[in-house]
Order: structure tokens, then C-alpha cells, then sequence
């Protein structure tokens, strides 16, 4: 199979995962997809260094656009690629990310150290002293 | 540069680190949680990524990475199924830190909270 159809398998997969066999639902929550837009912004940062120096390279008859070329970095835009990467990665990276949260989310409902919680943020306790502060 | 590809991950790492501290995000202090969580994913990634090179999807610059091979896989394709999933799950508990938002992990409420008035 080529990187383009493993891609696309690996997004429904994992969908298909989250939603009928772990059921964690991650794909209809805001507390997914929130985070998974900034880490996408960060993903196209890091991955562009990763493709638009060709520290990892492409073969085309794997992806929609071209082979990386051996002269100097892939089209930035256009050709297939996003930010020098191919827009196949995007997905694999969409696969990645959704299986490692539901794997974290599936331990937590099971009670796998659900606790301590996150947050809440450094910048709050002022606030949350001077609340409890002054009740009495 | 043997080392780029190494300090990218580096990046992602430093990037992502200091949610752990300022909005106590308690993602490495539950390590023993964040371990379990990596296990499937770095498995299933690795299969990947080794059928990818053996097929000649990518391949890697030996003159950007360190050259340690776990069989046919370069040290850093192991290293970023373990990095990524951290920083992924950072942003995630940083989110929820500041929001509150459910992941639908959350402990159920005692039962005289279940159904407020």
C-alpha cells in the first residue's frame, strides 16, 4: 500500500476506534479538538524542519505529490505538501496523537491514576487565596 | 549536523515541558499512567514506520541523524513515538487545566451531586 492509503486507513481506524470500540468519544469533544489545533500549528513548525531540510525524504510513487528532491528542500506549498511536508502526514499524525490520548483517557476511566488532575493553573492561586481569604 | 533530527525532538520536549509546572498539567507526575499510555501507540507506529522504510516510503539523511538503528529504524523514529504522544497529552491536560472541558476520564460524582437541584 501506498503512504496516501495507509493514511487514510489509519484516520478511519482510529475514529472508528474512539467512537465504537473504546467509546471515549474524542472526536465529538471540544476538549479534544482545542488542543489538537494547537498541536497541529506546532506539528507543521517541527515537521517543516523535519521535511524542509530533508532530514526524512519521500519517495513520490508513495505520496500525491513528488519525491522530495535530492538538490534542495520539496515546494513549500502546493505539490502535495503543506509547509514542506506531505499532506499525508498531516494524517499520520492525526492517527498518532487520537490513539495516544484515548490510550491516556481509556487508563483514567479505569482509574489508572486518574488523580492528581490537571490545573489548576500557577496564575489562579492568587486569586483562589484572596477568595477564600476574606469569606469570613 | 548528526544531531538535528535529535533536536527537534528537543524542541517538542522543552516546548511542551513547562505546562507540567505552570498550569500543572500532572502529566509526568503520573508517569506511571503516561508509561501504560505509550505502550500501543509506540507499538503500532514502530510497525508502521517499519513497513514504510522496508516499502521505501521515507527514508532518513544519515547526514542529520545519529545512525543508531534499532534494526531498520533510526533511534529518533522511536524517540518522536514516544515525544509526540508526551507533548500531545501535555496540551491536552493543559487545555483542560484552564478550561475544565470533560475528556469523559473524570471521576463520577458522589451521588448526592449527581442530579443538582
Amino acid at each position: 500500500m501506498t503512504y496516501t492509503q495507509l493514511a487514510v486507513v489509519g484516520v478511519v481506524v482510529m475514529v472508528l476506534t474512539d467512537l465504537y470500540v473504546a467509546r471515549t468519544r474524542l472526536v465529538t469533544r471540544k476538549a479534544f479538538w482545542v488542543p489538537y489545533a494547537i498541536i497541529v500549528f506546532f506539528q507543521l513548525l517541527t515537521n517543516g524542519v523535519l521535511t524542509g531540510f530533508s532530514i526524512v525524504t519521500y519517495s513520490g510513487d508513495a505520496i500525491v505529490g513528488s519525491s522530495t528532491p535530492v538538490d534542495g528542500p520539496p515546494p513549500f506549498i502546493g505539490d502535495g505538501r503543506i509547509m514542506f511536508a506531505p499532506v499525508e502526514d498531516l494524517l499520520f499524525g492525526f492517527s498518532l496523537i487520537l490513539l495516544s490520548i484515548m490510550m491516556w483517557v481509556v487508563l483514567g476511566r479505569r482509574g489508572i491514576q486518574r488523580d492528581p488532575m490537571a490545573g489548576p493553573p500557577r496564575w489562579r492561586d492568587r486569586k483562589a487565596r484572596s477568595q477564600a481569604g476574606p469569606a469570613t | 549536523m548528526k544531531l538535528a533530527y535529535l533536536g527537534v525532538l528537543v524542541f517538542i520536549l522543552l516546548a511542551t515541558g513547562w505546562l507540567e509546572v505552570v498550569l500543572r498539567t500532572r502529566v509526568y507526575a503520573r508517569w506511571r499512567r503516561l508509561g501504560l499510555t505509550l505502550l500501543l501507540p509506540v507499538a503500532v507506529f514502530v510497525v508502521w514506520d517499519l513497513y514504510a522504510i522496508a516499502a521505501g516510503h521515507w527514508d532518513f539523511d544519515p547526514d542529520q541523524t545519529t545512525g543508531v538503528l534499532l534494526g531498520t529504524l533510526p533511534l529518533e523514529e522511536l524517540l518522536f513515538f514516544i515525544v509526540v504522544p508526551i507533548a500531545a497529552i501535555l496540551s491536552v491536560e493543559a487545555v483542560r487545566s484552564v478550561k475544565g472541558w470533560s475528556l469523559g476520564d473524570e471521576a463520577p460524582l458522589p451521588h448526592h451531586d449527581r442530579f443538582p437541584s
